[in-house]
């Protein structure tokens, strides 16, 4: 199989990588860039661990191809927190004890930065219809959305 | 594999129509790329069509919309224009999937995934969408329905690409409505569903009507006689009962855990009518 190289910008960083044809740009990540936020759940867009963001849409890095990211802008969990400043959704999700084992955290914190990007004052139904996309085995969801909804008041007062 | 991601229309068939293995049209990826990790397809080719000029675009003209073949969901339901024309075709094509895949799910795909139970699909063939189909032999139109042929089976040929997505100009007092049945709330594959496109005259009364059901058949059917229930009615009682009833009596639906053929059935006509009252609401009718 031959490679095919890319180059495409994460997280501001201009970045360039060699993947194979049928290489999800989630192992990209994981493999090839060493970003290992983004997490393989499911491999098949259903629990929205690897969530990540390509030209400003929020998607899963497992049903992306690493080639289709060429010249494209990609964000991920490693470029949430601003050096040791924390995000303030990370912040909340410390706080409001919104994780246990950890694993579906990068892609809620991708998600729910999505949702309030969009709608910064979302009604709970909004935020819980926001986050469908993201199964977490732990929580039962509830610490989850009071994070996000005291996100969402703290960044509209802020 | 190889992957290729062209910049003309014309070099994605070229690439399509010269391969001899398998060879996928790469748009949102949410089906082709499940079912390559599932290895339930090894594509020798997958051309990505995203780079081809004019594939994202929306664009509104004195005929009507044309939807390009990349447009993801989540920018159908962005655009105001269009969500006031077409609110029916908007919601059904939002309710696929998540958030995420909303991201990248397009309407041709779901087209071309040529499941009976796409949520995109029935509002366009009740809104009378055509498809523009681009191949070795040139362009051709041709209506929405005739695309699927059977449970993952589509009408294309060798080498030819559904380029974009055309609805007609509305007409005034015209709206339409898609209502789905899934026993949760959301992130579900419709069990049964409806799509209502009605035309009124100024005084509320149905001019023309288009009714279409979704996974109680092979393919998404058009139902004529329940639109007929319809015309020149105001949505009254007796009116919806026969349509309820031309929905039932349309449905060939499997029977399987997510459903019998009883509730099926049942549910067509039901969900027909709710989509009814909706579209003609939404077209100015009380």
């Amino acid at each position: 199989m031959s490679g095919v190289h890319v180059t495409t910008t994460i997280n501001g960083d201009a970045v360039e990588f060699v993947c194979n044809a049928d290489e999800p740009l989630l192992d990209v990540l994981r493999n090839r860039l060493g970003m290992t936020g983004a997490k393989e759940g499911c491999g098949t867009g259903d629990c929205g661990a690897c969530s990540v963001t390509v030209n400003g849409r929020l998607v899963c890095s497992c049903l992306v191809l690493g080639a289709e990211v060429q010249g494209a802008k990609v964000g991920t969990i490693e470029g949430m927190a601003k050096g040791d400043q924390l995000h303030p959704l990370q912040k909340n999700f410390i706080a409001h004890a919104a994780l246990q084992c950890g694993i579906c955290t990068p892609g809620f914190l991708i998600a729910a930065k999505a949702l309030l990007d969009k709608n910064p004052d979302p009604s709970e139904e909004e935020i819980r219809f926001g986050l469908a996309g993201n199964l977490c085995r732990c929580t039962g969801y509830d610490k989850i959305v009071r994070a996000v909804q005291a996100t969402a008041k703290e960044m509209r007062g802020a | 594999m190889r992957y290729e991601a062209p910049e003309t229309l014309k070099s994605a068939v070229t690439l399509l129509a010269k391969e001899k293995g398998l060879a996928f049209v790469l748009a949102g990826g949410t089906d082709l790329l499940v079912k390559m990790k599932g290895g339930f397809l090894e594509p020798d080719l997958v051309v990505d069509i995203k780079r081809i000029k004019g594939v994202f675009d929306i664009t509104k003209s004195a005929t009507g919309f044309r939807i390009g073949a990349a447009v993801p969901g989540v920018a159908l339901g962005e655009n105001a224009a269009l969500v006031k024309a077409w609110p029916g075709v908007v919601e059904g094509a939002n309710l696929i999937g998540s958030k995420q895949v909303q991201g990248r799910c397009t309407m041709v795909g779901n087209l071309c995934n040529g499941s009976p139970a796409a949520d995109g699909v029935p509002a366009l063939i009740a809104g009378n969408a055509k498809v523009v189909i681009s191949g070795p032999k040139g362009k051709r139109t041709i209506p929405v329905e005739q695309v699927p042929v059977s449970p993952g089976r589509i009408s294309l040929k060798k080498g030819e690409i559904i380029e974009a997505i055309l609805l007609p100009k509305r007409p005034a007092n015209s709206s339409d409505a898609y209502l789905r049945f899934i026993p949760r709330t959301e992130m579900d594959i419709a069990v049964v569903s409806a799509a209502v496109n009605l035309t009124l005259d100024g005084k509320g009364t149905v001019k023309d009507a288009r009714v279409v059901l979704g996974a109680v058949a092979p393919t998404i059917i058009v139902v004529p006689a329940a639109a007929k229930a319809l015309i020149g009615s105001k949505l009254d009682a007796a009116a919806l009962e026969k349509l309820a009833a031309a929905c039932s009596a349309a449905c060939k639906p499997i029977d399987d855990k997510r459903g019998t053929i009883e509730f099926r059935t049942k549910v067509a006509g039901v969900l027909a009518r709710r989509a009814a009252e909706i579209a003609y609401k939404r077209a100015g009718g009380k």
